[in-house]
């Protein structure tokens, strides 16, 4: 889980170019990390390359933070 | 400004004035099976002059957007720093406005995400593709930065969008439409697609790629080619009263433009040299000037076989016997062709030939064309001599000319 959990982070803390420690499990990319639209898209398309899989649109529609990304891709990486 | 001389006005300037080529062999990506294998690239790193993205954009929105768009904020902010301009109300805010073009914006990004589609599908286009590479999103990240919530426009008009963002620009002022204008062109198409294009058009030198500073070198009987450049020039252009009244330090005064088609060919200027001429003739006529007025003209002299002559040409026949008192040069011949910045870069060095009392030179001048005797073209070194008004031309492809008249301020 670990492993996961700081992959994902670390993808967090390049794309949007965000201080490490604000990166927390509850934290949420558009209200607590600054991101847009399209930085959202552009987290997911990460996600899916760093972990090899594929998030359809609607399942990525509900990644709305740190913790919804790990979960997701827990269940289906 | 950002050009192949360096990052910034001072240091291109002095580079410039200096001789220096800022004509290089591309080892940014791949060139062995290209004809032409030469550029002028902005230099970037750490040493002195170099370009760093990282100075005017965050890290992680610079690979958000094509180089053009970056080196468009970065000219952007010099100017706008050195203007000292403070939009402080949100009607100042409103009469400030940009105009930014290109003339083939984010091409390199373009034929990457091309390459990521095919090989990878639809799913790994980035959303950032197509702000990434959309020419008018200069103007829409400037504004952004700085606010500027009047007028939002972008030229396209090839190698002529740096020369007419500029007068566009002052038109909206002269017609009220604005205050401010942030005004200029941006330019980076110096990838294999834009080298192998511009090279089966047959534009490009390709033989001196063991020696590229020699290879821009307008009316030298050598010529056989322009050679792509890359950057970015964006001047502040400000109503006059608007500008006395905050004491700002003014550069120049915008005195006339003058917009012209040749009707003719695609890529080829017409023979005659009609349609410079015309251009030239009408900015003159909107400056309320005559030849005797302008010291300088900045050629657009590409170095292609064509080209140059018939703008010589074209500006003895306007300017008559007051074509030997004046000086032309092509400051091409240091930096070669940024194509949509072109005409803003060089209208930048044209207002500093009227600051500064000196000429640029024209590089490489070594062999001159036959026919070409009488006129000043600036050989090899810039020169001290009276400015009071420059010209400065610029051609495209589509054959859409225009020209800029710059003169001293009233109160210098």
């Amino acid at each position: 889980m670990s492993d996961i959990a700081e992959r994902v982070k670390k993808i967090v803390v390049e794309h949007l170019g965000v201080d490490e420690a604000k990166v927390t499990e509850n934290a949420s990319f558009v209200d607590d990390l600054g991101a847009d639209s399209l930085d959202t898209v552009e987290l997911v398309m990460a996600f899916e390359e760093e972990f090899g899989c594929e998030i359809p649109d609607d399942a990525a529609e509900k990644i709305l933070t740190v913790k919804d990304a790990i979960n997701y891709i827990q269940e289906h990486g | 400004m950002v050009t192949p001389l360096g990052s910034g006005v001072d240091v291109s300037w002095r580079r410039l004035l200096d001789g220096q080529s800022g004509l290089r062999r591309i080892t940014e990506f791949d060139v062995s099976d290209l004809p032409a294998q030469i550029a002028g690239m902005v230099p970037q790193g750490e040493e002195e002059g170099a370009f760093r993205a990282t100075d005017f954009v965050p890290a992680k929105d610079v690979r958000k957007n094509d180089a053009f768009i970056i080196y468009g904020i970065a000219a952007a902010t010099e100017a706008f720093r050195d203007s000292g301009i403070e939009l402080k109300t949100e009607e100042e805010r409103e009469r400030a406005g940009v105009l930014i073009g290109s003339g083939i914006g984010g091409l390199a990004t373009i034929a990457e995400t091309a390459v990521t589609l095919e090989k990878q599908g639809p799913r790994r286009v980035s959303p950032f593709f197509i702000p990434a590479s959309l020419i008018n999103l200069v103007s829409g990240q400037v504004s952004i930065r700085f606010g500027l919530k009047g007028p939002n426009h972008a030229v396209v008009t090839a190698c002529s969008t740096g020369a007419h963002a500029i007068g566009d620009a002052s038109r909206l002022i002269a017609l009220g439409d604005a205050d401010v204008m942030v005004a200029g062109g941006a330019e980076a198409a110096v990838c294999r697609l834009g080298l192998a294009g511009f090279a089966a058009a047959r534009a490009l030198s390709t033989g001196y790629n063991d020696t590229p500073e020699k290879a821009s070198r307008p009316w030298d009987k050598g010529r056989d080619g322009f050679v792509m450049g890359e950057g970015a020039g964006v001047v502040v252009l400000e109503e006059y009263e608007h500008a006395k009244a905050r004491g700002a330090r003014i550069y120049a005064e915008v005195k006339g433009y003058g917009l012209s088609g040749d009707a003719y060919h695609i890529t080829a200027p017409a023979p005659d040299g009609d349609g410079g001429f015309r251009s030239m003739r009408a900015a003159l006529k909107n400056a309320g000037m005559t030849p005797d007025d302008i010291d300088y003209i900045n050629a657009h002299g590409t170095s292609t076989p064509l080209g140059d002559e018939i703008e010589l040409g074209a500006a003895r026949r306007l300017f008559g016997e007051a074509a030997k008192t004046l000086s032309m040069s092509s400051t091409k011949s240091s930096i070669g062709h940024l194509l949509g910045a072109a005409g803003a870069v060089e209208a930048i060095f044209s207002i500093l030939a009227i600051r500064d009392q000196i000429v640029p030179p024209t590089l490489n001048l070594d062999d001159p064309s036959e026919g070409i005797e009488g006129v000043d073209l600036v050989p090899h070194k810039a020169r001290e001599r009276e400015v009071r008004a420059a010209l400065s031309n610029s051609f495209g492809f589509g054959g859409t000319n225009a020209s800029v008249i710059f003169a001293r301020p009233e109160n210098a």
